[in-house]
Parts: C-alpha cells; structure tokens; sequence
C-alpha cells in the first residue's frame, strides 16, 4: 500500500506544476511542503513579472504563487504542509517529520522539486564582524513582502545577477535606498535592461570592487569596500548579499542518489530520472537559476515521464555520460544521454558558463563530433545546445573551441 | 538605585560572580551546589557572549598542558567532572579521540618528547602511529603525513549547551542571573563587598572576578588594581558543510609551538568539519573580525591535511578572542581577607578546565554554606547529532531552521524560562537557528517574527519596522 502514487518534495513552481498535471491525468499526488504554505520563492518575490509563460497575463510573485496552488488544489492534488522530508530511502520512500513525529511515506515514484538557495556571506569569505543585517535577497523578501518589516535603511547590495535587481525592486518597495550596488567583475551580470533601474533608483553600481569587510558588533555600522582605486569606506546599515544561486541539495547529499559535483544537482538522464529510477528531479534543483516559468514548464514535462515511468513506457535507465573539457563551462544537465526520443523532457542540453567565452560549443563521442553550435556568452547566461541521438555508453565530451 | 537581594535574604549574596562565559557558568554552579547564594553578573545581553562565544569545541585531555601546571590539574579535573555531570545535565560527548600529525622532519623529531609529556601528565593509553598507521585510520589524510601518536581520551563536545548547562543548574537551585548588568566600581565595608552596576547595586561576602577579556578592567573597578594585563589572542575558523565530516573521525592536531596549539581538523559535535584556529596578537578586546586571507589559508591548510576537503562547500567562519596574558599560565589568586577572587587568564583550554576550575575555587575560598540536601539537575535539549533531536519527537510544532533541523518548540523553549536569549547570537547558541548550509536564507523572516518583542537585543535595529 502507498500513501500517494506519486510524492512532490517541494511546492515551488516546478513541484506544483508537476503535482497539477500528474493529479489532472488522475493520479493520486501529494505535494510535501516544508513551509506554512506552498508557493516557493515567489510567495516573497512582491514585484513583477511572474505568470507569462503560465498564465498569459503578469502578476505580482504571491498573487502568481496562489494561482498555482489553487491550480493543484483544483486538480486534486494533496499538499501538506510544514511537513519535512528528512530522509530519501531507496525505492521511492521518504521519512518525513511534522508537528505528529516522524514517519515514513511510499509511493511509486517521488519528484524532487526542493530548488535553490543563494550562497550565504560566510560561503563568500567576506571578512568583517558577523553583525545583523547581513541578509540574502531571499530573507530580506521574507521580511519586507511576508513580515513588513524593514531591516535596514542604507544597505549596499552585493551582485549583478538578476536577483540583485529583484533585491532593488524589494528595497524601493519598502522604502529602503541602497548606497551603491557592488559587483566585483568588470561588468553587471544581469542582461543590460536591468541597470536602467539601478539608474532610476540613483542607485551606483560599482564595477571591479568587493565587500573587504563588514563592520558592527550587533548590528552592521559601515563596509569596507576594496576598489580599483584602493579601500572606500561606505556608511552601510546592512548588507544584501545577493545571487550565487546553489540547488538546496542537502537531502539528496545524504541519500544514495548520484549528485553532480559541477551542478551541485541530481545527475539525471533525458526523462528527469536519477539513479534510482523511482526518483525524479525538475526545476532549480537542477542547477541554479532559472525563471519560475522555466520550473513551471520542466515540471510540466517532468509530470510526463513520471506518468509514462509508472504505466512503464519509460526505456530502460542508461546511456552516455557528458563530461566537462574547458575551464569556462560551469554546468550541464541532463547529464546522462541517451537515444533521441520525442517524448524526453529534455531535447537540449543546458549549460551555464562561469567565465565569459567566444568560440565553439562541441560535444563528442569517440573523438566524432556529435553536434556543434557558435558560442559568445558571459558567464550565468541561459544557454542550450540542441541534442542529437546519442547511441551507446561511450563517454561525451562537451567542450568549447575557444577563438583567438 | 535599587539593590537586587536574594529571594528570601536581606542580607545580600554570599558570592558575586562576575562574567558569565564557560567559567563564570560553571563557578556559579559548583558554589550553589556547595550552598552558597550566588548572583552572576553578565554585562552583556546573553551569556557566552565574550570568549566562550567562539572555540574548538574539544574537551581536552591536557596531555600537552605544561607539567605540574595549575592549568594541567584544573583540565584534568574538569575533564573527569564533565564525564561525571554530562548525562544528567543531557550533555553530548563524541568520543573521537585524536592524532597529533607530524608532517615535516622537524616536527616528527618533536613527537618523543612530546608523547612523554603525555604519560608525565597521566596518559595511559597513548600510542605512536606510523604515517602508514595514521592513513589506516583515516584514509582521507594526506599520504603526506609522516608519523604522530593517538590520544584516545580527546573528545568533542557541544561547547555552548555545557556553559548553559552549568549556569542552569545554578538558576534551578537558587542562583541569581543579571544581564546588561557591567559591574562598574566596587566598595569593600563592612565584611561585604558592595558591588554598583548597570542594573543596580549589590552586596555580597566573596566576589569572583571571571570577566575574561576584561578580568584586568574589572579587577581596576573592584580591587583597585590588576595584577596582569590582558592580552587578546584571535582565532579564525572555517566551518565545513556537514558533508565533510565524514573525512575525519578523529581529531587531527599539529605539533603545538610554544606559542600555539595549532590548527586543528576536526568534527563538531553538531555534525561539521571544522579547521582553525589561528592566533594573532590584537589590542581590542572587542572585535573579532575574520579576514578572506587568512580564511583562504586556513582552507589551504585544510586541504593539505585532508586532500578531499577541496570539494566541500564552506559553511561558516568565525572569529573569537582568547583572554590571553603576558603569561602563558592561568592568573588565579585569592586574598580571602575581602574575599575576593580573580580567576584571570584562562586562554584556550577554559572549556574544558571550567569545571576543575570551579572546584579548585570553591576549595580555595573555603566557604562555609550548607549545600543543598536534593540538588535540581535540569536537562539540556539535544541539540548535537548524537542522540535524539526534538524534530524526531511528536508535537515540536514544526521545523523553522530547515538546514539545522530546528523546530518551533526548541525556538519557544529557548526564548522562555530564566536565562531565555537574550540575542539572535544567543538564540543561535541554544538552538542553532541559522547555524547551516544557507545561514538563514530561509528561515530569517521566520526567526525575526518569532522573535519579534521578546529578545533584549532585537534582530531588527530599533527603530526600523
């Protein structure tokens, strides 16, 4: 006897758009959220824009949040939550812990859906005192959009990424007017159109420099900032310590399922299966960071080759592995290829860079080029690389033909 | 201002403890089992909050302590009282042992005398290990080590739930906590010392000064002069991901210097890999800052004991200061004609001495009290990775620190009862709320409503909402 036919861990936009499509076809789902409420990151994302891909329309993070659970409601799915998965044990049960105790869950397959955190400050190595006040975008949104509460009134923010820019919004939505945006390469990471807001804002962006040092004993009193131009003080109340997304893999890290050292992720073939087949993995567990509307989408897909591995139309588990040849090439997932099939969640091969490159992406197999594609890109950008049949277990390469 | 009396007694405390870090907690506990009416004044908001706030975590064996040392006799002791109280105070204690490593020719040269310095100082069951022998044991270790010995009796231990521990058992029978209350002068009249704080005025027979980084500063205020000066010593640490622990499972120590123990490789009793710490010579007695540098060497220096390390994410770093001296000795001293104690000096070994250090005080004040018939032994929560967690237990009314699985019901607990955090630091040090892989990515927002209104030193700066 199961407790569900299939089990959600996680209820952010990947989980809930797999738990809707998998209770949609008539299977008997449940999503296990660990927080008061499912909904993932945007819960605490209060600015736009969410929804186009799903919705069609824009929404502000938690309106787009409540839409999806009450799609997965709508559908039929269970969601639990506050419950916590502490273990993942093989075959596809978990033990969880909730305000009863612990217990042990079962079920036919189990869709990991935990997604991402950012890296902390101590990560980071920023030297200084440890005062409060020295928040990830993520907290600061938990206090502003969930709690109303304002931490701090002159913050600098650390980072380019995209989320940085979401940490600006979620300042001049509370009120709160940075000193300066710090990012320590030679340019912003995020797309340009973002550093138009740091500019509405007033906001500077300083290129080439880095947080030295936090000083406060309790609370943050100033940084130290470490500059082209030699240290600068800067009369900071606190810091947001921004992007460095990681997958939160902590459960998989202390199961016997095969993580990724380079994505930090599940290894995981062209169905979003692991190396227990009654495991699946989508969304930003998978490798940091996508939009919510990319999760949404892969756990759409992932829903499918759930249900196409539970009335055992999935081929059998295998294939090539790829393996990382260039310094510059951060990430690829899936990981394990194997024969084209149109009904795979994965036709393209993702890669995330971290350092810029100009050249040519090839993968190959036995020293034949299975496919290639032009490559000009800074590091964190999206990019993907059409998949050709992949035959046999002969290791991949993938690997970048740098340009002079 | 008003003057804080004892429940029950007009006539002031028997004993004054002042500074409630590892020592002060535990002189608090051994004169109120001893009978006395102790008051502890803290001037922080929070215990632990100076140097019992950031060590090593180990309760020593002091097989390296000098010999015949005073700081050898209050370690040995301390170590036997702790195996003694630990299960009825719930206290956890991984038996890890050690292996001091020697990694060049020099050092490798020094281990003989230094393993006879260990039988001298009561080791019986040490041993010399090949470098062969080492990677047996652990076969993470570099193939680079060359030779060291096996110290079975050093063990790892929670460092801040044993000060909590010892203070409570003083609160649950009798003893007196003051917060925010920084002594600042002290008038000795009529047999009793008359003690002006920032939260009032108190009156007690023997005063014990245990202030640590500022024994010397309160030593001026009461006694009217110091008889040594504090020397702040720095320590940087780096915390591993819980990933890592499985690298080591002893404890894996240099060749001390004169100066130095050394950087130490090991576990924490809460399941991470810990290396450090340095020790630099500072003047503030404040700050403790960690500097990406020195962090930087430390994970070099980590990496070369225990190759794999490389691949483990950094979970924390910390900086703590040590009450050092311009001795290497600890600075205790009587002069029983006011009663007065200062218990000065206790650098780095003051966790694992503290309990020896607590009875060798209450021998040298030769009090009379009448100790207590049924002494209360209030139990710790568990908050090591050995033995049961409450997220284990039913009604923990769930987890609010996803990374350190820490429930709703040990937040509540922490913030409620006689020595409730006073901080976030302090709330951290009960609980290990924030304590994790994310340092508090999830479930800041969370702490600061909990906590909203209820700790002295709010999460959020007054001021802003």
């Amino acid at each position: 006897m199961t407790d569900a036919e299939v089990l959600v861990v996680g209820g952010g936009p990947a989980g809930l758009a797999a738990a809707t499509e998998l209770a949609g076809a008539g299977r008997r789902v449940t999503v296990l959220e660990r927080e008061a409420e499912a909904g993932g990151i945007p819960r605490h994302c209060g600015h736009y824009p969410f929804a186009m891909r799903e919705f069609h329309r824009l929404l502000r993070g938690p309106d787009y949040a409540a839409r999806l659970r009450n799609a997965a409601l709508a559908a039929g799915v269970t969601i639990r939550t506050r419950t916590t998965v502490t273990a993942l044990l093989p075959g596809g049960v978990v033990e969880v812990t909730d305000d009863n105790g612990l217990a042990n869950l079962a079920a036919k397959a189990v869709l990991l859906a935990t997604g991402v955190r950012e890296s902390s400050r101590a990560s980071r190595l920023i030297g200084g005192e440890k005062p409060g006040g020295v928040l990830s975008t993520g907290a600061l949104q938990g206090m502003v959009y969930l709690n109303h509460q304002r931490p701090f009134q002159r913050p600098v923010i650390l980072g380019t990424e995209l989320v940085a820019f979401s940490a600006l919004l979620t300042c001049r939505h509370a009120g709160i007017k940075p000193l300066a945006m710090i990012e320590p390469g030679q340019r912003i990471t995020a797309r340009s159109p973002a550093i138009w807001l740091a500019r509405l804002m007033g906001v500077p962006v300083r290129l080439q420099s880095d947080i030295a040092a936090i000083r406060g004993r309790t609370h943050v009193e100033g940084v130290t900032l470490s500059t082209p131009t030699g240290a600068e003080d800067l009369p900071a109340d606190g810091v947001i310590v921004t992007g460095g997304f990681r997958p939160d893999a902590a459960l998989l890290r202390g199961s016997h399922l095969e993580v990724d050292p380079a994505s930090g992720g599940p290894v995981i073939d062209r169905w979003g299966c692991l190396s227990d087949p009654a495991y699946f993995a989508a969304g930003n567990l998978l490798r940091g960071v996508e939009t919510a509307g990319w999760c949404w989408s892969e756990g759409r897909r992932t829903a499918r080759a759930v249900m196409a591995a539970l009335d055992g139309r999935l081929p059998k588990p295998g294939g090539a592995r790829v393996a990382l040849a260039h310094p510059a090439l951060r990430l690829a997932v899936p990981q394990i290829l194997g024969p084209e099939a149109t009904d795979a969640v994965y036709g393209a091969l993702q890669i995330r860079l971290s350092a810029p490159a100009n050249g040519h992406l090839h993968l190959t197999q036995g020293g034949q080029t299975l496919t290639s594609a032009r490559l000009d890109s800074l590091p964190e950008r999206r990019l993907s690389l059409p998949l050709p049949a992949v035959s046999g277990a002969t290791p991949l390469t993938l690997t970048i033909e740098d340009h002079a | 201002m008003q003057t804080v009396e004892p429940a029950g007694s007009p006539s002031g405390f028997d004993v004054a403890v002042i500074g409630a870090g590892v020592v002060g907690c535990a002189l608090a506990r051994a004169f109120t089992l001893a009978g006395a009416r102790v008051v502890v004044l803290e001037k922080a908001v929070d215990v632990l909050d100076g140097a019992s706030k950031a060590n090593s975590a180990i309760l020593h064996t002091g097989f390296d302590a000098p010999e015949g040392s005073l700081e050898l006799a209050c370690i040995r002791e301390g170590y036997a009282l702790y195996h003694e109280v630990r299960q009825r105070l719930g206290l956890p204690l991984v038996r890890a042992g050690a292996m001091v490593l020697a990694w060049n020719a020099e050092e490798v040269a020094g281990l003989p005398a230094l393993m006879d310095q260990a039988v001298a100082n009561g080791m019986t069951d040490i041993h010399p290990l090949t470098g062969t022998e080492a990677r047996t044991l652990e076969p993470e270790l570099s193939d680079r080590v060359l030779a060291g010995f096996r110290v079975p009796g050093e063990h790892l231990i929670d460092p801040w739930s044993a000060a909590h521990g010892y203070l409570m058992q003083a609160l649950a029978n009798g003893a007196a906590l003051m917060r925010q209350a920084e002594v600042l002068t002290g008038r000795h009249s009529g047999g009793e010392w008359h003690l002006a704080t920032t939260a009032g005025a108190i009156t007690a027979g023997l005063v014990i000064n245990a202030a640590g980084l500022w024994g010397d500063e309160v030593d001026r205020r009461v006694a009217g002069e110091s008889w040594f000066t504090i020397k702040p010593r720095k320590g940087q640490f780096v915390v591993y991901d819980k990933t890592a622990a499985a690298l080591a499972g002893h404890i894996l120590l240099p060749v001390p210097t004169r100066i130095t123990k050394g950087i130490v490789v090991c576990r924490t009793a809460f399941g991470n890999l810990l290396v450090g710490p340095t020790a630099e010579e500072q003047e503030d007695r404040e700050h403790a800052t960690v500097e990406r540098d020195t962090l930087q060497a430390l994970m070099k220096r980590g990496t070369e004991i225990l190759p794999a390390l490389a691949g483990h994410e950094v979970t924390a770093v910390y900086a703590g200061l040590r009450p050092g001296t311009e001795e290497k000795h600890y600075r205790i001293r009587a002069d029983l004609a006011p009663g007065y104690i200062c218990v000065g000096g206790i650098r780095s070994t003051g966790l694992s001495a503290a309990l020896g250090i607590a009875a060798h005080v209450v021998r040298l004040a030769r009090g009379s009290y009448a100790p207590p018939a049924d002494p209360v032994w209030p139990e710790m929560p568990n908050i090591s990775v050995d033995g049961q967690r409450d997220w284990q237990c039913p009604g923990h009314g769930g987890i609010v620190c996803h990374c350190e699985l820490v429930t709703r019901r040990e937040v509540e607990a922490a913030l409620s009862g006689p020595m409730a955090a006073g901080s976030l630091a302090g709330l951290k040090r009960r609980t290990r709320v924030t304590m994790g892989r994310c340092q508090g990515f999830y479930c800041s927002a969370e702490l600061a409503r909990l906590t909203e209104g209820r700790l002295a030193q709010p999460m959020l700066e007054p001021g802003h909402d």
